[in-house]
C-alpha cells in the first residue's frame, strides 16, 4: 500500500524555528545567523559589532562550536551573555538547539542576539533557526571563487560580508569578480567589504544591522 | 554530513505514519529532492543505511528523485530552467528572477505492508 506524505523532510526543525521566531518577536528581539568557515572571522566582526552597537543595543551571542569554549570566553569578556553550543561534532546548529540557548537568555532585557553558526560553508544552509536574515563571511585568503563553489550559502543570505579586506595586497583576490557573482547568485544581497582589523567599512555593516533592528522594532509596534 | 540529520527526521515522520497506518513494514521510501538543496544523495543512502536497522524502515528501498531549478524573470516573466549556478533571464539578461522550483526537500509517499 502507497501512503502520499508530501511531507518536507526539514518540519522537524521548522516547528522548533517557528516557535522560536514567536518568541523573539513577542520579545522584540532581533535574531542574526551568522555563517562562515572556519577563520573567516565571525568572533572577530562579532567583537567588533558588539563594540560598535553595545551603547545603542542590549545584545547577547549564542556560540556554536564543535568543541570548547573558547568564543564564548572572548564574548563574555566584553560583558555580553553568552551561551555556548557545543554541537559535539554535528557540522551546524538547528533550531532545537537555539531553543534550548534561548531559554538561558533574559530575552526582555535584550535588543539583539546574535548566532554565530558553527564554521561551514555548506550544512547551515539548509537550517532555519527562526533567524530574521541570516548573513555570512567570507575573508580574502579564501579566494574569489567561493560563491561558485558554495552557492547556497551565498543565496540564502541577506547579507555578504567580504573580510580581511587590509589582505588583499597579498591575494590574488579579485573584488570585482567576487561581486559579480554573489550578484548573480542573490541579487537582493547586500555586499559589504570591510576589514575588522583596520576598522575599515566595519560602520557600513553595524549600520545596515541597527536599520534591520529599528525595522524590526518599527513593526512591532 | 547534515544530511544525518536530515535522514533522523525523515525516519521519524516515516514511522510516524507507518504507524498511524497500522503498517508493520516500510518498503519504500520516495523522496523528491531539488538540485538547489544542499544535499548529497551519496550521503542521503549512507545515512539511511546506518540509522534505517532497528526502526519500520528496516530494509526498505530509498529512492531520490531530482528536481531541475527553474526560475521566472521579474523583469520580463518568461519561465526559464537552468543549473545551480545561473540565474540571469535567458531572454533579457536581467538578474532579478525568482527560483520557484529545485529547493525541495520532501518525502513524497512511502509503500507500507501490513
Amino acid at each position: 500500500m502507497e501512503i502520499k506524505l508530501k511531507k518536507p523532510v526539514l518540519d522537524f526543525n521548522e516547528g522548533f524555528a517557528r516557535e522560536n521566531k514567536k518568541l523573539c518577536k513577542e520579545q522584540g528581539v532581533y535574531v542574526l545567523d551568522l555563517m562562515a568557515s572556519p577563520g573567516a572571522g565571525k568572533t572577530s566582526l562579532i567583537l567588533a559589532t558588539i563594540e560598535e552597537l553595545r551603547s545603542r543595543y542590549r545584545i547577547a551571542v549564542i556560540e556554536g562550536d564543535i568543541a570548547s569554549d573558547v568564543d564564548a570566553v572572548k564574548i563574555k569578556a566584553t560583558g555580553t551573555p553568552a551561551i555556548q553550543i557545543n554541537t559535539g561534532g554535528a557540522c551546524h546548529l538547528e533550531a532545537a538547539m537555539i531553543a534550548r540557548a534561548l531559554k538561558e537568555l533574559d530575552l526582555e532585557q535584550l535588543d539583539l542576539i546574535i548566532i554565530e553558526n558553527v564554521g561551514n560553508l555548506v550544512c547551515p544552509t539548509e537550517f532555519n533557526l527562526g533567524e530574521d536574515a541570516k548573513a555570512m563571511i567570507l575573508s580574502v585568503p579564501e579566494g574569489h571563487d567561493k560563491p561558485l563553489k558554495y552557492p547556497g550559502v551565498f543565496q540564502v543570505s541577506q547579507a555578504v560580508v567580504l573580510s580581511k579586506v587590509d589582505t588583499l595586497p597579498y591575494f590574488d583576490f579579485v573584488v570585482n569578480e567576487f561581486k559579480k557573482t554573489v550578484e548573480q547568485l542573490n541579487p537582493h544581497a547586500v555586499i559589504f567589504s570591510l576589514s575588522v582589523k583596520t576598522g575599515k567599512n566595519v560602520s557600513a555593516w553595524t549600520q545596515w544591522l541597527s536599520d534591520q533592528i529599528e525595522e524590526k522594532k518599527l513593526c512591532n509596534s | 554530513m547534515h544530511e544525518l540529520s536530515l535522514m533522523m527526521g525523515v525516519i521519524d515522520a516515516v514511522e510516524a505514519s507507518a504507524r498511524e497506518n497500522k503498517a508493520s513494514k516500510v518498503t519504500e521510501i520516495k523522496l523528491v529532492i531539488g538540485e538547489m538543496a544542499e544535499v548529497l544523495d551519496d550521503a542521503m543512502n549512507f545515512a539511511f543505511e546506518v540509522l534505517a536497522p532497528g526502526t519500520l524502515a528496516e530494509g526498505a528501498s530509498l529512492s531520490i528523485s531530482k528536481i531541475a531549478p527553474q526560475s521566472r524573470c521579474l523583469a520580463c516573466g518568461v519561465e526559464f530552467v537552468h543549473d545551480r549556478y545561473h540565474f540571469a533571464c535567458p531572454t533579457c539578461d536581467s538578474l532579478a528572477t525568482e527560483l520557484f522550483a529545485g529547493k525541495e526537500m520532501h518525502i513524497d509517499a512511502i509503500v507500507v505492508e501490513n
